[in-house]
Formats: structure tokens, C-alpha cells, sequence
């Protein structure tokens, strides 16, 4: 007992202990100098105004706190904060003027071997890279704002970067203006959750190599080309938004070699291609709304076994795209706003079979000049005639028992 | 000329067709903003509508005044009266009351629902003015084929199959040409045909208004590049109207000739 209770009064002790002000009237003026002075789990509070800070390496668990308006100010050289060493959390701070380079991944706060991180309530604005997250485990990132003025893809960074990572938590960040919003490369079992990447030049979310994640309830909007997924397994995207992608190279949601994973309940609005699948299997598609978009799904080859189930498809130019006859995937139990059925027994099933994939898109795929009779009268007569006989399009490609009514 | 104008304009203005006409316009915009108050909406599938029906609508009256007509157009031969003046002004007279018929018919609804302070109001201008240079045109060639013919059937016969030439089995000899020439860059090409045909031109110029253009992947970055700029629209404009004027010379060209 008594060896607890002194283990416990030497806890408080611990926790209490080395505090560090920085400010520019205090004892301690330059950040770099109290990294120096402090104790490891010391908590550094950065009082309102500019530091310079250039390169700062923290390789031992510290807290820095940024009260409001603080401002480290990189002076376009090189890494601003470098994180490493485990148990470090930042918050509160405001981070401009990070250096960029064409050689060099420069970023405004760098973490490498870093575990437990955290990293919140910071502003980062026009950096080269702007959270470079390297072999870390068990970090969260949460609430940061990072944005640039990007335009060109080769000269921007990403915005929150993640590199051999496990178990990061990252939500509620808002990320404009960067190469991509959210980039993630090796990174496993980690939860995306509410993020809002919007007008990034490349991709909102970017995915390579990540297994068992989830992200849930992220809003990814006016994107070059929306969200990719790649090469990627167990990947659960719920309840996310793809809104206004648009653009000819555009996509809503771009999956590329991706199994196992589940698409639920997001919602699809205005993009130019809202899901774009390659080499895909064993993916379940439920609950989605598609409204408005160009195509809405359009396969390409060599995907299997998927499944596409009680989704709304509403006003887009195609429903479903096919580029070969060969179909392995089920369509069951959808609403598309195209059907023109009836439904006798009122069950709120159509007892007329639909068939997505119209014989224009097929040709489209086959041709891409075609597109240019979207909307004629003869591509309509073409379409009614391949519906009534079907010969270009799958045959088994039929959602058999189509909705009646709006899910959603 | 005005006189003539005046007379056959307020002919047709009498007649029961063009009041159905202009019904079946005002119809069809309440329903279409009945069952989808979002006007941009109603827009698109107006488009579908009007690049289909204006022409038909167009093409069957144009050819249907003129065989009526006839008797009173032989009267009017017998005047003091040039030649260009009597088609020119039956000419415009049918299809300045078509136009209108098309414009007040749709434009009643639209104006109810409050189109001018929506987004969706350069689009439906454009969807306007565009059915309005369809009537032009398609009067203008059936009109000629009303001269072209006496005989009232094959007159009819004529006019519908240019209409279903313009409408269906150009678009299809595109396509064809299109896929069969796959191998080759098209763009051009596309380009090109979609000026040799009033329907096709008018229906592009919408389709790039709506901002469908990014669904037309690379060939639609080029018509975009094309119809987009100021000078695309001049030159598109452009041939609109020369598809207008030169019909419309033929036509006299063809009425001093004939021998009634």
C-alpha cells in the first residue's frame, strides 16, 4: 500500500513537474533553446507571437502547446518541427512558411519512429508537405487545419501524409488545396474518420498498400479526381461523401486491386464517374446513393463476385458501364430511376427485370468519341431496341428483383 | 414583304394549330415543373424535347402552309408583286408565329416558376434560341421542298424523311463512321460533322452548356476548347445562320425559276 501510494504522489510529482514558458519576453525566448533545457514529458507552452524555427528536432516525449496566437515561422528553409521520439503531442500551433523543395520531402511538422503521437488544433498553412507521418504507430491527428495554394500537382506536397504507419487515428482534420488531402501508404488498422479534403489538385483521400481500415463520415469534395483506393485489403468506407469531382479526368470514388471490402451508405452527388472499379473482388455495395453523376458505376475488367444491393441510382447519364460481356458480379435490389416497370402485386418490387448497362455505354467504352451523341434521338432508339432484344450487352447482367421506390 | 409577313402571321395566329401548339408547349412545361420543381432539371429534359419536336414541328408546318396555301400564293402571283418579297414574307410570317409559339409556351411556365432567379436561366435562353433557329431552319428546307414538288405527297413524303434524315440516320451514319474509323484520331472529324447538322449543333451547344461537357472525356475537352471560347460560339452561331440563309436563297432562287 505504501509503496502505491508513494509510486502515486511520485506520478503527480511527475506530471507536475517541468513546465516551460516560451514567450518572446520571457526568460526562454527560442523554442530550440527550451527543447534543450527540457526534461523528457516536460510540457513546453508557447506563448502568443513569431519564432523562428528551423529543423527543430524534439527526440525526447514532450507536450508543446501553443496558446492562441502562436506562430512558428519556418522561413521557407527546410523541415519546420521534427518529431523523433515516442509520446510527443503538439497542439494549438500555427505553422507558415515551411520550406519547399523539389528534391526533398520538407514538411511542416515531420514525425518518423514516433509512436503515441499526437498532433491537434494546429494550423498549417502553404506547406510543401503538411503532416509527414513516418513508421509510427498508435497516433492520433485530430482537428488540424492544413491548407495551400496549389495548382500544379508536381509542385505541391500532401496534405496529411502517412508512410509505414499502424493504428493512426485521423478525424476531424479539414485539409484544401494540397496535392492530396489524406494520403496514406502502408498504413494498417487505422480509422479515417470525418475529415473534410476538399479543391486538392489530386486526390482527396489517396490509399496504397493499407489494409484493415475504416473511413467513416469524410466529406471529399471538388477534388481533381476525387478518392482512390489502391491495392488495398478489408477496407471498410462508410457513410462518406463524394460531392462535385468533376472534371474529364474526374472520379468519385477510383478503386484500383482492392478485396474484401464494404461500400456503404455514402453518397454519390455530381461526379463525373462516381465509383470506378479495376480488378476488384468480393466488394459489397449497399445502401449507397447515387445521384446526378456521369456514370455512376463503370466496371472495368476483372472484377469479381462483387455486389451491388439496395442502392438508389437517381438521374445519372449512366447507371452501370461495362466493357466487356462477361459479368460476375450480382445487381440486386436497387432503385434505378431509369426503370419503367410495373409492380402488380404491390410489393414494392418491379416484376420487370431492369438491365443496367445500356447498349450506348457499351459502345461508348468501345469508342469514346461516341459520346458526343449523348442525348439523341437515335441513341434513344438504339438503347430502346437493345432493351427490348438484348445482344451487345451481359445477359445475366439483370437486377431481377429492382425497387419500386427511393431508399433514401 | 411586311404586308405579306403581317398577313401570314395573323393567318396562322388564327389558325386552330398554332393555339395547339402553343398548348401543347405551355402543357408540356407545367407538367415537366410539376413533377420536378428543380428548373435546371427541367431544363435538361426540355433539351431532349425541343432539339427533337422544334424541327418535326418545323418541318411538317412549313410543309403543310405551303401546299394550303397554294391557291393563295397563286393569287398573290397574279399582283404587281416581286417574287422574293411573297416567300420571303410567308417565310418569316410562318416561322416568326412558330418561333413564338415556342417561346410564349414555354416561356409562361418557366417565367411562373420563377426561372429568372435561378442558375438555370442562360441555359434555358440558350434552349430558347436554339429551337427558335431550328424552326428557321427547318421551315426554310421544307419550304424548299414544297417548291422543289407539286405532287403534295411526295412533298410530305420528303419533308418527313429530311426530318428523319436530320434527326435519327445522321446521328446513325455518325455513329457508324465513328466506330468503323475507330483507329484514327476522331476528333476533328466529330467536330466537323456535328456542324453539318443543325440538330446535332444545337444539341452539343447544350449539352456543353449544361456542363455535361466533362462527361465527354478527351473528345469533350475539345469540343469544350471549341464551343467554349467566344470564337466557337461565333463560329457555331455562324453556321446556324448560314443554315438559315442558305436554304432561304435556294428557296428564291428557286420560287423566281418555277412555273406555277
Amino acid at each position: 500500500m505504501r509503496i502505491l501510494l508513494a509510486l502515486f504522489f511520485a506520478l503527480i510529482f511527475l506530471q507536475s513537474s517541468g513546465q516551460i514558458m516560451v514567450c518572446p519576453s520571457c526568460e526562454i525566448k527560442d523554442l530550440q533553446q527550451a527543447v534543450n533545457l527540457s526534461e523528457p514529458h516536460d510540457t513546453l507552452i508557447v506563448k502568443s507571437g513569431v519564432y523562428p524555427v528551423v529543423d527543430l528536432e524534439i527526440t525526447k516525449p514532450l507536450t508543446l502547446i501553443g496558446e492562441k496566437g502562436a506562430i512558428l515561422d519556418g522561413q521557407n528553409k527546410s523541415y519546420v518541427l521534427k518529431l523523433l521520439a515516442d509520446s510527443i503531442n503538439i497542439s494549438g500551433l500555427k505553422i507558415i512558411n515551411a520550406g519547399k523543395s523539389y528534391t526533398k520531402d520538407y514538411a511542416a511538422i515531420y514525425a518518423s519512429r514516433a509512436n503515441h503521437l499526437v498532433i491537434e488544433n494546429n494550423i498549417v498553412v502553404d506547406p510543401f508537405f503538411g503532416l509527414l507521418i513516418e513508421k509510427s504507430k498508435h497516433g492520433i491527428i485530430r482537428n488540424n487545419l492544413v491548407y495551400g495554394e496549389n495548382v500544379k500537382e508536381d509542385e505541391a506536397g500532401n496534405g496529411i501524409h502517412a508512410w509505414h504507419c499502424s493504428n493512426l487515428q485521423i478525424h476531424d482534420n479539414e485539409v484544401f488545396k494540397m496535392r492530396d488531402g489524406i494520403y496514406l501508404e502502408f498504413v494498417d488498422e487505422s480509422i479515417i474518420e470525418e475529415n473534410y479534403a476538399h479543391d486538392n489538385v489530386r486526390y482527396g483521400l489517396h490509399f496504397m498498400f493499407s489494409n484493415n481500415d475504416d473511413y467513416i463520415g469524410n466529406r471529399f469534395e471538388h477534388n481533381g479526381a476525387g478518392v482512390a483506393v489502391m491495392f488495398s485489403k478489408f477496407i471498410i468506407m462508410k457513410s462518406n461523401v463524394f460531392i462535385n469531382n468533376w472534371g474529364p479526368a474526374s472520379y468519385g470514388l477510383l478503386l484500383k486491386e482492392i478485396y474484401d471490402a464494404e461500400v456503404l451508405d455514402n453518397e454519390f452527388t455530381e461526379n463525373t464517374t462516381a465509383v470506378f472499379i479495376d480488378g476488384t473482388s468480393r466488394i459489397n455495395y449497399v445502401g449507397n446513393v447515387f445521384n446526378k453523376n456521369g456514370w455512376a458505376i463503370k466496371v472495368s475488367g476483372g472484377c469479381y463476385t462483387n455486389r451491388i444491393t439496395g442502392n438508389d441510382f437517381k438521374g445519372n447519364s449512366f447507371d452501370v458501364s461495362y466493357n466487356s460481356k462477361m459479368n460476375d458480379n450480382t445487381f440486386d435490389g436497387n432503385y434505378w430511376g431509369d426503370y419503367t416497370g410495373y409492380d402488380l402485386d404491390k410489393d414494392g418490387v418491379g416484376d420487370v427485370p431492369y438491365r443496367p448497362v445500356k447498349l450506348f455505354s457499351y459502345i461508348v467504352n468501345k469508342t469514346p468519341e461516341t459520346i458526343i451523341l449523348l442525348r439523341s434521338l437515335f441513341v434513344d432508339i438504339m438503347n430502346f431496341s437493345e432493351k427490348v432484344s438484348p445482344v451487345f450487352t451481359p445477359d445475366n447482367l439483370v437486377d431481377r428483383t429492382p425497387a419500386m421506390n427511393a431508399f433514401k | 414583304m411586311i404586308k405579306i409577313l403581317k398577313y401570314s402571321f395573323y393567318d396562322l395566329m388564327r389558325s386552330r394549330w398554332s393555339y395547339v401548339y402553343l398548348a401543347f408547349y405551355m402543357l408540356l412545361g407545367f407538367v415537366l415543373l410539376f413533377l420536378n420543381s428543380d428548373l435546371s432539371k427541367a431544363t435538361i429534359t426540355l433539351m431532349n424535347i425541343i432539339v427533337v419536336l422544334t424541327p418535326m414541328i418545323g418541318t411538317i408546318f412549313g410543309i403543310m402552309y405551303f401546299y394550303n396555301s397554294r391557291e393563295f400564293t397563286e393569287l398573290l402571283l397574279s399582283q404587281p408583286v416581286k417574287r422574293s418579297t411573297i416567300f420571303l414574307g410567308q417565310y418569316l410570317g410562318l416561322s416568326l408565329s412558330l418561333s413564338m409559339s415556342l417561346i410564349i409556351g414555354l416561356g409562361i411556365p418557366f417565367l411562373m416558376y420563377g426561372i429568372t432567379q435561378s442558375d438555370a436561366v442562360g441555359n434555358f435562353i440558350t434552349l430558347l434560341a436554339s429551337g427558335t433557329f431550328l424552326t428557321f431552319i427547318f421551315v426554310a428546307l421544307s419550304l424548299n421542298i414544297g417548291l422543289g414538288n407539286s405532287n403534295k405527297i411526295k412533298g410530305f413524303g420528303y419533308a418527313i424523311l429530311m426530318w428523319l434524315f436530320f434527326a435519327v440516320i445522321y446521328d446513325g451514319l455518325f455513329m457508324i463512321s465513328l466506330i468503323v474509323f475507330g483507329d484514327y484520331p476522331l476528333d476533328k472529324f466529330a467536330l466537323g460533322a456535328s456542324l453539318f447538322n443543325p440538330i446535332d449543333l444545337s444539341r452539343i451547344m447544350i449539352l456543353l452548356k449544361l456542363e455535361i461537357s466533362a462527361l465527354l472525356g478527351y473528345t469533350g475537352a475539345l469540343f469544350q476548347k471549341f464551343f467554349g471560347t467566344n470564337l466557337g460560339i461565333l463560329i457555331s452561331v455562324g453556321v446556324l445562320l448560314l443554315w438559315i440563309f442558305i436554304p432561304v436563297m435556294l428557296m428564291l432562287r428557286k420560287s423566281l425559276r418555277k412555273d406555277f
